[in-house]
Order: structure tokens, then C-alpha cells, then sequence
């Protein structure tokens, strides 16, 4: 396929001049998504991160936002739904939170506090009449900590949780709240619904073929005038095949495409595309097993490996289209800090630790390593990983490679590095979302989160970090928790406790009548400024 | 003739029995599990084990098949994981879809394939025989997937003339026989053809080569039958094997087009059936393979019934 994809560039650096443009109206941007199927519609997406960037985020709102306005720095929390909220002083298990006045889903009615209750039912309470199990697996996972809430009065909502937990705000930016009257307009089922969305998002669905296409329109009754679409319209197409993505933009058919292969980028440029791109919350990195056993329990050999990997060299593979770790987060994160072991490219230094953990040339290590061919985030795994294991080979590491398919492979990260289907590999190629103190941070190494109770697929468990998570949940002053997740981050580097590569840019490729995009730090984005031009 | 239809008609059911089984026991095999499509990484064990329970996941096998095979006889194919839609309504949509594509394929390949296959059998081993072969071979051998995105790179990217993907403007919901839906079909119908093209051509060069050798052609000629009167002759003796070759290859054309419908994102049972796979989605997988498997068995069917409409020898044995 990699040669297809060279051939595809080939042929249209020359070709490309002729190319005729779509024909369609002035104002309706048409986005060919990587996703196979339009995200689901009724509130709660699936799809990951591009189900919550093209209809979660467009179509509907949460209470606590993401503010998507800037590419310049990493996008912060900011009010949604909900303009202000607080934990009390004396029970710090129960916060409060302020509704936005005046807000109105698609349908004309109105967004209150009994209208957030009945969302967070819709979630969590399977004897409520519009329980949705799809909406709940979803979204019941992004909550674990909410055990009742209830409204005080119209715009007034109060949350309690199981035990204080400081990062509630982040977990609430998830959840995406549906319009009650449409439900129940719609003989309260949700398979209408899906054709009929209602959220309070600056967009309204207006058209909805599935796995084909869906229609986004503008809101014009969105609360904040600034944030109304200036396009039409806005059209998402599932387009999976990398090619067929590249190839639907190069003929005029999208305006848009996410993820072009990296091989097409020249080409695209070449004649008059614009690539977008920006750091954002995404790591691209090797979990470790730290079972008894695991040669990734010796601190040196973690050290070794890190200083072993030329992330510049991946970066000429890459097209320079990726961010060289420095650390687990991205360097631009608010929550980086200072580590004192420097993420670099060292091979002699690297040697020098292997040695001192007992390995060398009479004495080479052997690690097994799980990969995968393709799968959502991981950039280009294959040819990825097979530089990492020459640059580990340079140093003494010899890495042996177990090949799955992405969906098997996600069932063996949640599985966890003890499981008998990871056939004794003793590290594992993932890429995700660490955009919040959860996902950035404590599913990793929680000593609650050993694998398959959740994600901590190495078996890691330290009390000193547990008690800087702990630190992070109890510790409601946003900056202060800042301060925790930062000095958190600095053990994760100081300690080497992953194979640190690299972070994805989320390359989209626009055409040059795409103006006004501003590609925010975050996984999820703001389509309401842009417009297109003849 | 109707003992012969009914006799192959009841010999359907045990194939069908046998299709549901593999279908039901293939997608079991491929490691993988469902539930990923329709839930966030971070999902506990506890919560994948309720969502297991809710779609009946956690029972065994045999309880699986049971159940799904009695919703099958009620007519419920019951509802994708991935999606939450009925899985009819997806696999019947797309179905339509292929199904079209298909059927303009056929309509492209098989008079390309017979008259190519019947002129380079009536000239054998002349020039004009070995274009023909050499077209087939080509036919045959290039990865149709290959030649998609090469038509695609021609006709779409640097010609602008004809779109590269979709089933029309506003999807294949809104589909019409005008220029504006038929130009989406030229590309993915021409690419899909070229295999059957090949196929039939040669066929039909070895059947009319053969048949055009036997005695009973001299004897026609000696009995001083006109030229055209001989060939129509030979082509009712070719026309059963040919059917029987072409009904094999629509078959092929509806349910083997996944590369294709992925190249075109054509939203037929292919492309279906590709993302079914990637998304461990069982009960549209098992549902897709089973409408595609019973098609294959329906053409047969009718193959095999045409042949001995045009063949009673076929009946008699």
C-alpha cells in the first residue's frame, strides 16, 4: 500500500494542474473524516476523538467546555453549559454548579438543571425510561466518580461523588446533553432521535444517510452570537481508505480531509493545499511491563532505551509531521514541568546504563514488543516501530515483534501485560488521548487501575505516585492541582516509566478555500469561524 | 422440469443450514472482541461484563447460534453492536447498492467477455487470438484495486471528469438514473468488470474453439448451412457452460467487490462487510456473509436451472 501511496504522489505532482473544483455553493465545507461511519447523533458519540470533534462537540454541548479559540497554547477548560461551579468547603464530595441561562436546544426548548439530571439518568440510572445502554457505554466510563446529582432549582445543579475528586470538570467536558423534548416528541425512542438530533450545539444536524453523510447546518439561536457557523453548511463523508481520502480531496469532492497518508503531503502542497497542523494531547508510546521478570524493571534499561531513540531521523520518516517526546505529555503541556532526565538521543550514554545494568555486546537484552499495523493515533506503526528496534539493536536491545490487528490489539492493552494472550510481551506499542489528568496521567500507573480492572497495562504500582494522584483528586484549586500534575509528570519522566517517542500533530489537509481555521491544542475543534472563498 | 426444480430447490436447505453454521462460526475465530467499537478503552472490566451480558455475548456458543438462527427464522437479524441499526436494514440497503454495481459490471463485462472470447475462439491461433488471450490474461491478472486507483488518479484527479468516490451527491438514498448519479457508477462498474471480462473471454474462446472443431460443425457446413446459421448453432451448445460461468461470476461480483467498494467507498455489502470486520461487529458480519452466502446459493440455484431449461441433457443426467 505504501507503494500505492508513492505512486498516488507521483502522478499527482504533475497532474494536478488540471484539476477542476467542485462546483458547489459558496459556504459548505465538506469534510472527509477517517471514522467508517457517521459518530453516533443522539448525544454521547462514539468513535473516539473524531466522533466528539464532528458531532459531539458540534451538535451538542457539555457542562464544562474545552476553549478551542487559540492554536497558540494548550486549550484549557472554560465554561459550557454551566458558567460557573464550586465544591463546598465542608463536603468536598458535593459541587455546585451554575446553568447557563437562556440556552435552547435545536428543538426551541429550553436547557435547564432538571434538563442536565435527566441527561446524567440517560447515563447512569438503567430504571430511567431514557436509559440508552449505547449512550451509557459511552459515557458512564468518562463519570466514575458521580454518584447523584439532582436540580436545586432551574439553574442551579448539584453533583455529589463517591469521594472527593478535583478532576470532576474535566470528566464532565465528556459529557454531551440531549434534548429532553425531542426525546419525548419523538415517541421517546432513540433510533429517531439519531435521525433527528437536538442538542444545544452551534450546529443542528439537517440531513443524515448513514455510513454516508451527515448535514450540519448553523444554529442561528446559539447562545453565544460570536460562536455561530459562518459556513452553509457543513457536510461530514466517512472516508477510511487513506487513499480514497487523498484521492476525493485532489479531485474537488472534499474541501477537507483529516490524517492525508504522509506520503501524499508533498503532493498536496505542491499544488496549492494547505496542511494544517498543531501539537495537541497525543502520545505515541511503548507501556512497559513491570512484572517480576521484566527487564523494564531496572531503571537503567529504561533509561537506556529512551536515550537510544532518534526521534529527529523518525521525525525525516514522519515528514516532519510529529512532535519528538521530551517527556510522556508533549513539551507544550501545561503540565510538563521541569524533569532533570533529559529526553534525548544519546546512544553512548545509553550504552553505558546497559552496561551498568549488566547488559552488553556478550550480553545482548531480548524484549518481546506488541505492535500493530494500523489502528487510530498510531501515525505510521509499522515502519515506526521498525526503527525504534534498530535504534534499540544499535545499543545491545534486541526487540522481537508480536504483529496484531488494532481491534485485538486494544483488547490486549486492556488486558494487561499479565494476561496469557500477550504471549509473555513484555512491552506494547499504544496511542492515545492525555488530554486530562485521567487520560494524560492516572490510568497509566494507578495501582487501582492494574489492568483489566482498567488500563495500567504494566502491572506499575508505587506508592509515591499513587499519593500524587491522590494529591490530584483532593486538590480543587485549579492552579495548585496544576502544580501536582506537573511535579506528577516529572516522576513519570525522571523514572522513565515508558518508552517516550513521540506525538502526532493531527495533519489535516485543507483546500486553499479554507479560510479562517484555527487549529486549537486539543483533540476536539471550533468549525464556527471558518468560511470558504470562490 | 419441475421434479427438477423442486429436487434442487429442497437440496438448498442443507446448504443453507451448513451456510449459517460456517457464517455463524467463522466470525467467532478472528480474535477480537465487539464491544471495543462501542466503548472507550477506559471501560472497566465490570462494565464490558454488562455490556457482554447485554448483547448475549457471555452465553455459549452453541446458546449463541441457537438464538440467532431462531431470530433468523423470524426474520430479525438483530441489530449491529457497532451501530445499534437493524442489521436487515443495513445489509439490505447495501446489498441494493452492490447489487447495482454488480449488475452494471455484468452488464460491461459479460457482451465484452462472450464476444471477445467467441471471436478470438472463432479466429484460434491467429493475432487476433492472441490480443484476445493477452487482454483476458491481462483482465485476470491485474488487481482490480490497483487499476481503481489508477482510473482514479486519471479520470478524477488529473482529468476532473468523473468522481473518484460516493454513490452520488447526496448519497445513494437519493439515487437516479441521470448524469449527475450514473457518472459516480462508471468508475467502480468499469474497475469491477475487468475481472469477468477476462474470465468470460476465456470461456467462451475454449467452449466456441472446442465446439467449432466437433464433427457435428462439419457436418452442419457440409449440409450447406450459411456461416451465421453454424455460429448460432455453436453458441446454443457454448451457452450453458458460458451461463453457468457468468451466473458464478455475478456472484462473485455482488459479494467480492470489498476492495473495490473501499477504493470508490461505494456503500455496498463490500464495503459493508470491510468495516463490519475491522469493527469485530458480529451480527452485521454473520448477517452480511449470510445474505451474500444464500445470493451465491440463490444464483446457483438459477443457474442450474437455466442450464438444464437450455440443456435438457442436463436434466435427463
Amino acid at each position: 500500500m505504501k507503494h500505492l501511496n508513492h505512486g498516488i504522489a507521483a502522478l499527482t505532482v504533475t497532474a494536478f494542474a488540471s484539476l477542476a473544483w467542485g462546483a458547489d455553493a459558496q459556504g459548505t465545507l465538506r469534510i472527509g473524516m477517517t471514522a467508517a461511519d457517521i459518530p453516533l447523533t443522539t448525544g454521547q458519540t462514539d468513535q473516539g476523538g473524531e466522533g466528539m470533534r464532528f458531532i459531539g462537540y458540534t451538535l451538542y454541548e457539555p457542562l464544562v467546555s474545552w476553549d478551542l479559540l487559540s492554536a497558540d497554547r494548550p486549550s484549557e477548560l472554560t465554561p459550557g453549559l454551566a458558567t460557573e461551579w464550586s465544591v463546598n468547603e465542608d463536603d468536598q464530595t458535593v459541587w455546585t454548579f451554575r446553568i447557563r441561562e437562556g440556552v435552547t436546544f435545536h428543538d426551541g426548548s429550553p436547557f435547564t438543571a432538571e434538563t442536565a439530571v435527566w441527561n446524567f439518568d440517560k447515563l447512569l440510572d438503567e430504571s430511567s425510561e431514557q436509559y440508552d445502554s449505547r449512550q451509557s457505554a459511552q459515557g458512564r466510563s468518562r463519570i466514575p466518580t458521580i454518584e447523584s446529582y439532582r436540580a436545586i432549582d432551574d439553574y442551579t445543579l448539584e453533583i455529589t461523588t463517591t469521594e472527593p475528586d478535583a478532576t470532576l470538570p474535566y470528566q464532565l467536558s465528556w459529557i454531551l446533553m440531549s434534548s429532553q423534548a425531542q426525546w419525548e416528541a419523538l415517541d421517546r425512542d432513540w433510533e429517531r432521535f439519531a435521525q433527528e438530533p437536538s442538542g444545544t450545539g452551534p450546529w443542528r444536524m439537517e440531513a443524515f444517510v448513514p455510513r454516508e453523510r451527515a448535514e450540519l447546518v448553523p444554529f442561528e439561536e446559539y447562545w453565544d452570537a460570536e460562536r455561530v457557523p459562518q459556513l452553509d453548511k457543513m457536510i461530514l463523508i466517512p472516508l477510511p481508505e487513506p487513499n480514497a481520502r487523498s484521492a476525493a480531496l485532489l479531485s474537488g469532492q472534499v474541501d477537507w480531509i483529516e490524517a492525508p497518508a504522509p506520503d501524499t503531503i508533498p503532493a498536496m502542497e505542491g499544488n496549492g493545499f494547505v496542511i494544517s497542523s498543531n501539537t495537541y494531547p497525543h502520545n505515541w508510546t511503548w507501556h512497559l511491563s513491570r512484572l517480576e521478570g521484566s527487564p523494564w524493571n531496572d531503571i537503567n534499561v529504561r533509561k537506556a532505551a529512551n536515550l537510544a531513540i532518534d526521534r529527529e531521523g523518525m521525525g525525516a520518516l514522519l515528514g516532519g509531521l510529529m512532535v519528538p517526546a521530551e517527556g510522556f505529555l508533549p513539551p507544550s503541556s501545561n503540565w510538563f514541568g521541569a524533569p532533570e532526565f533529559e529526553v534525548r538521543y544519546d546512544p553512548e550514554a545509553a550504552k553505558e546504563l546497559l552496561a551498568e545494568a549488566g547488559y552488553g555486546p556478550d550480553n545482548r537484552l531480548s524484549v518481546k514488543a506488541l505492535i500493530s499495523p494500523s489502528g487510530s493515533g498510531q501515525m505510521l506503526p509499522l515502519p515506526m516501530n521498525e526503527y525504534i528496534q534498530q535504534n534499540l539493536a544499535a545499543i545491545g536491545i534486541d526487540v522481537e515483534f508480536s504483529v496484531v490487528e488494532w481491534n485485538q490489539m486494544i483488547n490486549l492493552w486492556r488486558a494487561g501485560a499479565g494476561d496469557p494472550a500477550v504471549e509473555g510481551a513484555e512491552s506494547i506499542n499504544f496511542s492515545y488521548f492525555v488530554q486530562d489528568p485521567f487520560t494524560g496521567l492516572i490510568r497509566h500507573l494507578s495501582c487501582d487501575l492494574i489492568a483489566p480492572d482498567g488500563t495500567n497495562w504494566g502491572h506499575y504500582c508505587d506508592p509515591e505516585m499513587q499519593a500524587l494522584f491522590e494529591e490530584i483528586r483532593t486538590t480543587f484549586d485549579p492552579e495548585a492541582q496544576n502544580e501536582v500534575l506537573r511535579r506528577t509528570h516529572e516522576k513519570y519522566v525522571n523514572d522513565a516509566l515508558f518508552l517516550m517517542v513521540t506525538h502526532d500533530v493531527a495533519p489535516r489537509a485543507l483546500s486553499p478555500r479554507v479560510e479562517g481555521y484555527v487549529q486549537a491544542q486539543n483533540w476536539f475543534q471550533n468549525f464556527s469561524s471558518i468560511t470558504m472563498t470562490e | 422440469m419441475f421434479v427438477y426444480f423442486l429436487r434442487r430447490l429442497i437440496l438448498v436447505l442443507p446448504v443453507a443450514f451448513g451456510v449459517s453454521v460456517i457464517c455463524f462460526m467463522l466470525v467467532q475465530i478472528a480474535p477480537g472482541d465487539p464491544l471495543t467499537a462501542i466503548m472507550p478503552v477506559d471501560a472497566t472490566a465490570e462494565q464490558q461484563a454488562e455490556m457482554r451480558a447485554a448483547y448475549g455475548l457471555d452465553k455459549p456458543l452453541p446458546v449463541q447460534y441457537v438464538v440467532w438462527v431462531g431470530n433468523l427464522i423470524q426474520g430479525d437479524m438483530g441489530r449491529s453492536i457497532a451501530t445499534g441499526r437493524p442489521v436487515a436494514g443495513e445489509v439490505f440497503g447495501a446489498v441494493q447498492n452492490s447489487l447495482l454495481l454488480a449488475v452494471t459490471a455484468a452488464l460491461i463485462a459479460f457482451p465484452i467477455g462472450v464476444l471477445l472470447g467467441f471471436v478470438a475462439g472463432y479466429f484460434r491461433d491467429t493475432i487476433l487470438d492472441r490480443i484476445v488471450t493477452a487482454i483476458s490474461i491481462a483482465g485476470v491478472s491485474v488487481p482490480n484495486y490497483w487499476l481503481g486507483i489508477v482510473l482514479v488518479i486519471i479520470f478524477s484527479v488529473n482529468l476532473g471528469w468523473l468522481p473518484s468516490m460516493g454513490a452520488g451527491p447526496g448519497g445513494s438514498q437519493d439515487w437516479s438514473w441521470d448524469w449527475v448519479h450514473v457518472r459516480h457508477l462508471i468508475l467502480p462498474a468499469v474497475t469491477l468488470a475487468v475481472v469477468p471480462i477476462g474470465i468470460v473471454a476465456r470461456t467462451v474462446r475454449a467452449l466456441a474453439g472446442d465446439i467449432l472443431s466437433m464433427d457435428f460443425v462439419t457436418a452442419l457446413y457440409a449440409k450447406g448451412m450459411s456461416r451465421g446459421d453454424v455460429l448460432r448453432h455453436v453458441a446454443r451448445n457454448a451457452a450453458a457452460t458460458a451461463l453457468s460461468v457468468m451466473g458464478l461470476q455475478l456472484g462473485y461480483l455482488l459479494g467480492g467487490s470489498i476492495l473495490i467498494e473501499t477504493v470508490f467507498n461505494w456503500p455496498g455489502s463490500g464495503y459493508l462487510l470491510s468495516n463490519a470486520i475491522f469493527q469485530r461487529d458480529l451480527p452485521l458480519l454473520q448477517g452480511t456473509i449470510l445474505v451474500l452466502a444464500l445470493f451465491f446459493v440463490a444464483m446457483n440455484l438459477v443457474v442450474d436451472v437455466a442450464q438444464a431449461a437450455i440443456d435438457p441433457r442436463i436434466q435427463r443426467n
